[in-house]
């Protein structure tokens, strides 16, 4: 079967993200279906035979995750649906809500029906106002319209849905963060177990999903699940939006089936390295992952090859880097981010994070010393594994992987008195205009 | 100390509607917070404790929750508020330089505001636009794939309205 795209194929048509036109294109047709001919358990045991694996981070098989939900709870259930789109270099769900906001509902519904649920938020990050609007226009049609409410679609069965703004917190796309953040609180993230799915928002039985993950359910019922796991590889597969941005002449987002290589997706889909500059650096899913030299990029952009390859296919966030990064500079702006998103909860995160910042900013200053490297990996051994989140193993992995794989950039600013670009501005006079061309 | 501040009418409708959305009343304090900072501009002291005393949540919890998160306008902003996307992917393609010919055009910088009362700059994280780098979020509105010459044209832009809401 030929490669379908799903989140892209309409996205440069006028008014693509109404309901009419969305309905024209066979819209809301598999929410009918699950909502009437379905049974929730043939539902959840659909999404497992598809092999649907979370596209928010950590590719947690959906239908396994939807499992976990007690059935006889006097609970109600709720779905938290994560859009909170913070992994840096991560801006595919956007293009979902802003582009698609329908086939992130129709997926909506199917997972209520599925996990038997009435109450669904969608917790978007407060800077996505744009993408906001969109959603609860798309929420506002959809009650309009009968899908949402007291009995969507007519079945009899209720599924509210609110569109939650958040406020700027990269931590409130944990999912604990997200829920204790839902509650009205500070978004910190809490000890596991108890896992959402047991004991969630509000202490109830909670299925947490990213966007881009609830918008292919509605393709995989129409076509079925063993068709869907031949879309790319067979334990990871589906359509997938690949973000790539950085040093490319193309970035953008581009819809693809899993598991399309690396080097192909750089350099014929996204135009290639810019500027005729040669390739240094790719971080491949996102900037918690571990980085890939130039000469590991023929790898295939799935779960489980960029594992074999040592890092995470994460939230498909490619950044590329040219031959002229000082890879100094990179890891410091990596680690600026992560010592400021630390929640400060645990100790090794909030000082680990801090202490990483520091010594990659005084080896990129000039003050680096020859045993900071040493300290480096140091530092990391003591924070991974060893919080109640993983933001510090996500500051840990780009920091030893960047260190141990261009340790020359780190010895030559230690050696000649910091990273170049670090020289170039403290050389420069005032007003000197610093150019990154 | 007596709060003067209350919502309008239409304002009062959207909060009561908020509170219907959730099982908790405190799970309705952040988008409380977005109607206030709608309603009144900026969150400062006796906005957050008039949220505090509206949804009787006390008002140190609720300075609490404002501060964990970065994006509320807090009281002192400019009318402008221009947040750079300093994060490795907008680094990559120039944000640095984005923010000196801010500093240079207005004459502030980062963390600062203008004397005028006009223009806040911030350097912030990852604002999820990464492929139209480099960007920046001025209020509510995204400016991307800016070239120096965007930013001035922004700056312009921002100055002639800023002078016409000042008549
Ligand atoms: C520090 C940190 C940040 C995260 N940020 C996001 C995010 O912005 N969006 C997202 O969908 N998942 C994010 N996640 C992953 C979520 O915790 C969670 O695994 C995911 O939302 C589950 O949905 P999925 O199974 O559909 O992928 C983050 C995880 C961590 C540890
Ligand atoms: S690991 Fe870091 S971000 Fe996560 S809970 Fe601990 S301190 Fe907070
Ligand atoms: S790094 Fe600037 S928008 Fe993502």
């Amino acid at each position: 079967m030929a490669f379908k795209k799903i989140f892209t194929e309409h996205i440069d048509k006028k008014n693509c993200h109404t309901l009419a036109f969305y309905k024209k294109q066979g819209g809301y047709k598999q929410a009918a279906k699950a909502l009437k001919k379905w049974k929730p358990d043939d539902l959840i045991e659909e999404v497992k035979a598809s092999n649907l694996r979370g596209r928010g981070g950590a590719g947690f098989p959906t239908g396994v995750k939807w499992g976990f939900v007690p059935k006889q709870t006097d609970k109600p259930k709720y779905l938290v649906v994560n859009a909170d789109e913070s992994e840096p270099g991560t801006f595919k769900d956007r293009v979902i809500m802003e582009k698609c906001p329908h086939l992130l509902l129709e997926g909506i519904v199917i997972c209520c029906k599925a996990v038997g649920i009435e109450t669904a938020y969608i917790y978007i990050r407060g800077e996505f106002v744009f993408a906001t609007q969109r959603l609860q226009q798309a929420v506002d049609e959809a009650y309009k319209a009968g899908i949402l409410g007291d009995d969507s679609l007519g079945s009899g069965l209720k599924i509210d849905v609110t569109v939650h703004r958040g406020a700027g917190a990269y931590i409130c796309g944990e999912e604990t963060g997200m829920l204790t953040s839902l509650e009205g609180d500070r978004g910190q993230p809490k000890l596991k177990p108890p896992f959402p799915a047991v004991e969630g928002v509000f202490g109830c039985p909670t299925v947490v999903n990213n966007v881009e993950t609830l918008a292919n359910l509605p393709y995989i019922l129409e076509i079925g699940a063993k068709e869907y796991t031949k879309i790319g590889p067979e334990n990871s597969p589906g359509p997938k939006l690949f973000c790539v941005s950085g040093h490319v002449e193309n970035p953008g987002t581009f819809e693809l089936p899993m598991g399309v290589s690396l080097r192909t997706l750089i350099d014929k889909h996204a135009g290639g390295v810019w500027k005729g500059r040669k390739l240094k650096a790719v971080i491949p899913g996102g900037s918690s992952a571990h980085v890939l030299t130039a000469d590991e990029c023929d790898v295939a952009m799935d779960i489980e090859s960029l594992a074999a390859a040592g890092t995470m296919l994460g939230s498909a966030g490619v950044i590329v880097m040219d031959d002229t990064t000082c890879m100094v500079d990179a890891l410091l702006n990596v680690m600026r981010f992560y010592h400021h998103e630390s929640c400060g909860q645990c100790t090794p995160c909030r000082e680990g994070t801090g202490w990483l910042e520091k010594i990659v900013h005084r080896i990129a200053h000039g003050e680096g010393r020859r045993d900071d490297l040493d300290l480096i990996v140091d530092v990391c051994d003591r924070m991974v594994g060893k919080t109640i989140c993983a933001l510090a193993d996500a500051a840990a992995f780009p920091a030893e992987s960047i260190v141990k794989k261009f340790k020359d950039d780190f010895v030559a600013a230690i050696e000649n008195g910091g990273s170049p670009a670090w020289k170039k501005r403290h050389s420069s006079t005032v007003g000197g205009a610093a150019s990154h061309a | 100390m007596e709060n003067t501040l209350s919502f309008s009418p239409k304002t009062k409708k959207q909060y009561k509607w908020l509170l219907t959305r959730y099982p908790t009343r405190k799970a309705a304090l952040l988008p409380t917070l977005r109607l206030a900072e709608e309603e009144f501009g900026v969150l400062g002291i006796p906005e957050m404790r008039f949220v505090a005393d509206l949804m009787e949540i006390p008002p140190a919890f609720v300075f609490g929750v404002v501060t964990f998160y970065t994006h509320y306008r807090r009281a002192g902003t400019g009318t402008y508020h221009i947040q750079v996307c300093s994060t490795l992917s907008c680094a990559l393609r120039g944000s640095e330089e984005v923010v000196q010919r801010i500093t240079e055009r207005i004459g502030i910088k980062p963390g600062e505001t203008s004397e005028c009362g006009h223009f806040s700059l911030s350097k912030v994280e990852c604002l999820g636009s990464c492929d139209t780098a480099p960007m920046l979020q001025c209020n509510d509105d995204y400016h991307e794939d800016l070239s120096l010459e965007d930013v001035d044209q922004l700056i312009e832009q921002l100055r002639a309205e800023a002078a016409q809401e000042g008549n």
